[in-house]
């Protein structure tokens, strides 16, 4: 078995080499073609597809929009971002300018300054979910993984909080929000606060629902790490602390991996739906406001902010599975 | 013959089944001397491996105690090292900082930064896996990871070195290796081992003394057997040696016929280690 895998490893290490003789042979050519060509070749004939069946869909805002209106929509998006931006720029200059002009007849006076007030567009709307989702799903893993290792070193403890986790799992973000925007916007009370309050509400449901995937997988890695290496702990007397960080942590750390990227992955959909209903800025609030809009642009929009959220997933995931294999000592 | 070593008096191990409970281990004694090397062999399931977990603190007696030093034993230290069957290093951690995590946590306050490096590879040396110092145990043999466990052993300095099977996994010719190494090793530094073990021939090749245990429930001691062969041994010349064959019988007539375990083939299948070591140790010839 071991000798198995130490050659395996070998040939791993000599893998270069043997890639480059191979470039042009056609075990290679059959490799990239799994790898790039089909992939291609699926997302040309979705396209297709979508872009004949699109106009036998009519809807009160017209036909179903195809891919070129989604293409140029999303267009349309970026330019109104660089639009706004520009305007903004001019704002803040005027608003500078107009200061000074105050300030060189009064020096006493006293300023105002104003944030612009435009309304967000759909690239800022973009990054204030990135923000909240990164927000949510950071305190979800604060919160589990800690959790996770006390439950999974303590059976008695596991079996007490066991019910509760299954029970509170399969609750939908939906029906946590109303109470979570009463309990937020009873408790966070401030002159001046740090944060918006709908930016909590989201990040606490983001939270509320993201957790449970970690919460397992760690309590279920910390449960199954090797009895002898328990053993190699308690023979060197390791202190708790110790145990749980030279042990228990980076035994369970590929397994926790795995319900982290669980975890961000729901957290995502989550923050979306959220938005959505709670009327918090982000990429939520921008489809709701464009259903409601009505325009004949709005469904060309919403699409593009499907294809947006999709694609922004698909990226956090990837993310997620690269600082694994980074971290992951199996991998 | 002053006060000895390490002491097990009355060793009863008992475990609670559904069944009622079930007894083990039943008035285990013995005194082991300093630096004696020391194997348990007997067929699987006579609760060797129970009577080194109770030595090493990670069980506790059902009845009677273990002495070492004059102190009783309550609790797994680093005093009494473990060298596990499957090596048991941790797999995130290279060769050399899975010598480290034991060698920092016994000698952090003894040893200066310098001081523990050193020791550290002297032990990897010791057992000639300095090479392999940055590897990672799944990156190297199961011989080598067996090697990397004894020296993390070895770096903790116990005063007694216990070894559950330490060969078992390795195929013939890395254990014949490792043997000699091991016995290297301990003509250098003289400590005191207990090892488990199914091998007639690597029992009689190691120790000082065998102890053979009866067959369980409720094993005992069944014959105690001192070796008395010159050392170094070489296992080429010592397969003929009339003294070592007749160790070498005295431990089979032990197992093979006093001891005889009747057990049909089939319905343990799952246990195969144990089904081919009784093969091999019935055969006739040697191995050398």
């Amino acid at each position: 078995m071991s000798t198995l895998m130490n050659t395996s490893s070998r040939i791993r290490r000599f893998g270069g080499l043997k890639a480059l003789t191979d470039r042009f042979t056609g075990m290679e050519l059959a490799r990239t073609s799994k790898e790039l060509v089909l992939p291609m070749v699926g997302i040309l004939v979705f396209l297709g597809f979508w872009h004949l069946a699109a106009p036998q869909v009519n809807t009160s805002l017209g036909s179903f929009p195809g891919p070129v209106q989604v293409w140029e929509q999303s267009g349309q998006l970026w330019q109104e971002h660089i639009n706004q931006r520009e305007r903004a720029d001019k704002f803040v200059i005027m608003q500078e300018d107009r200061n000074a002009r105050i300030l060189a007849k009064n020096p006493d006076a006293e300023v105002k300054i104003r944030s612009y007030p435009g309304a967000p567009t759909f690239v800022d709307q973009i990054v204030t979910s990135l923000i909240t989702v990164m927000a949510g799903f950071l305190l979800a893993t604060a919160i589990a993984v800690p959790l996770g290792i006390v439950l999974g070193l303590n059976r008695h403890l596991q079996a007490a909080i066991n019910p509760l986790i299954q029970i509170f799992k399969p609750v939908s973000p939906l029906a946590w929000l109303p109470l979570v925007t009463m309990v937020v916007s009873a408790t966070y009370v401030s002159e001046d606060p740090m944060f918006e309050k709908s930016f909590l509400t989201s990040m606490i449901t983001v939270t509320l629902c993201s957790l449970w995937p970690t919460l397992i997988n760690t309590g279920v890695g910390v449960a199954a790490v090797n009895p002898d290496l328990l053993n190699v702990s308690r023979v060197l007397r390791l202190s708790f602390w110790t145990h749980v960080m030279k042990v228990v942590l980076p035994s369970s750390i590929p397994i926790i991996f795995t319900g982290l990227r669980v975890s961000l992955g729901i957290a995502w959909m989550v923050l979306i739906a959220a938005e959505m209903l709670a009327q918090s800025p982000g990429l939520g609030k921008f489809v709701w406001d464009e259903f409601q809009n009505g325009s004949s642009q709005s469904l060309s929009r919403i699409m593009a902010a499907v294809l947006a959220i999709g694609f922004i997933g698909f990226v956090l995931d990837r993310i997620m599975l690269t600082l694994q294999k980074k971290i992951a000592w199996n991998e | 013959m002053s006060k000895p070593h390490l002491e097990l008096t009355g060793v009863e191990m008992s475990f609670d089944t559904p069944k009622g409970s079930f007894i083990a281990l039943d008035n285990i004694n013995l005194k082991i001397k300093k630096g004696e090397f020391v194997s348990l062999i007997g067929h699987s399931g006579c609760g060797k491996s129970t009577v080194l977990n109770i030595v090493a603190g990670l069980l506790q007696a059902t009845k009677g105690g273990c002495i070492l030093d004059g102190h009783e034993i309550n609790s797994p230290g680093p005093e009494r090292a473990v060298v596990f069957q499957n090596h048991a290093l941790m797999p995130w951690l290279t060769v050399y900082e899975n010598v480290e995590l034991a060698v920092q946590q016994v000698f952090r306050k003894s040893m200066t930064k310098q001081e523990r490096q050193s020791w550290i590879h002297h032990n990897l040396e010791l057992v000639n896996m300095a090479h392999a110092a940055t590897k990672r145990p799944g990156e190297i043999s199961g011989g080598m990871a067996q090697r990397v466990g004894i020296a993390r052993a070895l770096a903790m300095k116990p005063s007694v070195l216990l070894m559950d099977e330490p060969f078992g996994a390795l195929d013939a010719l890395t254990r014949a290796h490792l043997q000699d190494s091991l016995m290297e090793i301990q003509q250098e530094l003289n400590n005191t081992v207990i090892m488990i073990t199914h091998d007639v021939d690597e029992a009689v090749l190691l120790s000082d003394r065998i102890i053979m245990m009866t067959n369980g429930p409720a094993a005992a001691v069944g014959e105690d057997l001192y070796i008395d062969l010159e050392r170094p041994r070489n296992r080429v010349t010592l397969a003929d040696d009339p003294t070592y064959v007749h160790y070498r019988q005295e431990v089979l007539k032990f197992l093979y016929e006093k001891q005889r375990k009747l057990e049909s083939i089939t319905p343990r299948r799952n246990n195969q280690t144990t089904g081919t070591n009784m093969q091999k140790d019935t055969a006739p010839a040697a191995k050398a």
